[in-house]
């Protein structure tokens, strides 16, 4: 049991890393991307560019931790 | 090489050889399966591994880049593996006269080696050429041979964050490409959207340096503890 916790921690670790918020973001523009193009046909390339952009500023923001 | 200069040369090499069988076998049984599977599913997911891999590189370097975040000290590191290679105590097993040696290499080198076949398959089989791909490996490899001969000197002499910026830069720009390809879009200009997408993900990347940087002048409260010690 002990060794399938380490096997699976070091997965995580490994694909999802300090941030789990870049990883889940990085799923929901995929998604929303793949209904846009298969659902609505937009030829929506131009989503996932910003959703990453977006999830690294975010994610930036969060780990620097500034308050005014 | 490390392990050899450090412990034993000949259960270094039975190690390495040793990875090297098992590599051969994991890429010839898992290499054609790869090419077997459907591409625009295999797009999705190796896309957005590598935009996930690639936004996490390109965090660490802001971070590190703009002092929330350690600088990843390769010497002390070195001599932390020395240190530690040096202590372990010498065992013979297995007809291996050195067996931290043995098993210290191919770990080394099967680890490190399947990331560069993971590379190599999915950049090659995504591109429909293989053979492209195995080539730039290798000159890879021949390169950093070459220049590891010619500068004589450690790791410490490269400028590592940058390096890893470049790297996250990379892998985020051919994440988004082949991830939104497998999602059903099509890039205007095909493959020469990556000629944009390169240079736009590394402004971003750069861009984000400057405005933490600037924020940290304008005397914002310090990073959180947990983001400036973790490596």
């Amino acid at each position: 049991m002990k060794q399938l916790k380490a096997f699976g921690a070091f997965w995580y670790d490994f694909i999802v890393g300090d941030d789990w918020h870049v990883a889940a973001l990085v799923v929901i523009g995929l998604g929303l991307t793949a209904i846009l193009a298969h659902a609505a046909k937009v030829n929506a390339w131009w989503l996932l560019p910003i959703v990453a952009f977006a999830a690294l500023a975010w994610s930036l923001h969060r780990a620097t931790g500034f308050r005014k | 090489m490390a392990t050899g200069i450090t412990r034993e040369w000949k259960s270094t090499f039975q190690g390495m050889a040793a990875a090297l069988v098992v590599l051969a076998a994991i890429t010839a049984a898992v290499g054609p399966a790869i090419n077997d599977l459907p591409l625009t599913a295999l797009r999705v997911v190796v896309g957005a591994l590598l935009l996930i891999f690639g936004l996490q590189w390109l965090r660490k370097a802001v971070l590190r880049a703009t002092g929330h975040k350690a600088l990843h000290d390769e010497a002390s590191a070195y001599l932390r593996e020395v240190a530690a290679a040096e202590a372990a105590t010498k065992e013979s097993k297995r007809g291996v006269s050195d067996w931290y040696s043995f098993t210290l290499a191919f770990k080394g080198v099967l680890l490190e080696g399947l990331e560069v076949v993971f590379i190599v398959i999915t950049f090659g089989d995504n591109q429909k050429n293989i053979g492209a791909a195995v080539i730039g490996a290798a000159a890879a490899i021949i390169l950093v041979t070459l220049v590891g001969i010619a500068v004589k000197a450690p790791l410490t002499k490269v400028p590592e964050n940058w390096m890893k910026f470049a790297v996250g830069v990379m892998l985020t720009s051919f994440g988004t490409f082949w991830g939104a390809e497998g999602a059903g879009v099509a890039w205007p200009g095909n493959d020469a959207a990556l000629l944009v997408l390169v240079p736009v993900v590394a402004l971003v990347g750069a861009a984000c340096i400057f405005w933490l940087r600037s924020r940290k002048i304008t005397g914002a409260a310090p990073a959180k503890q947990s983001e400036v010690v973790s490596s």
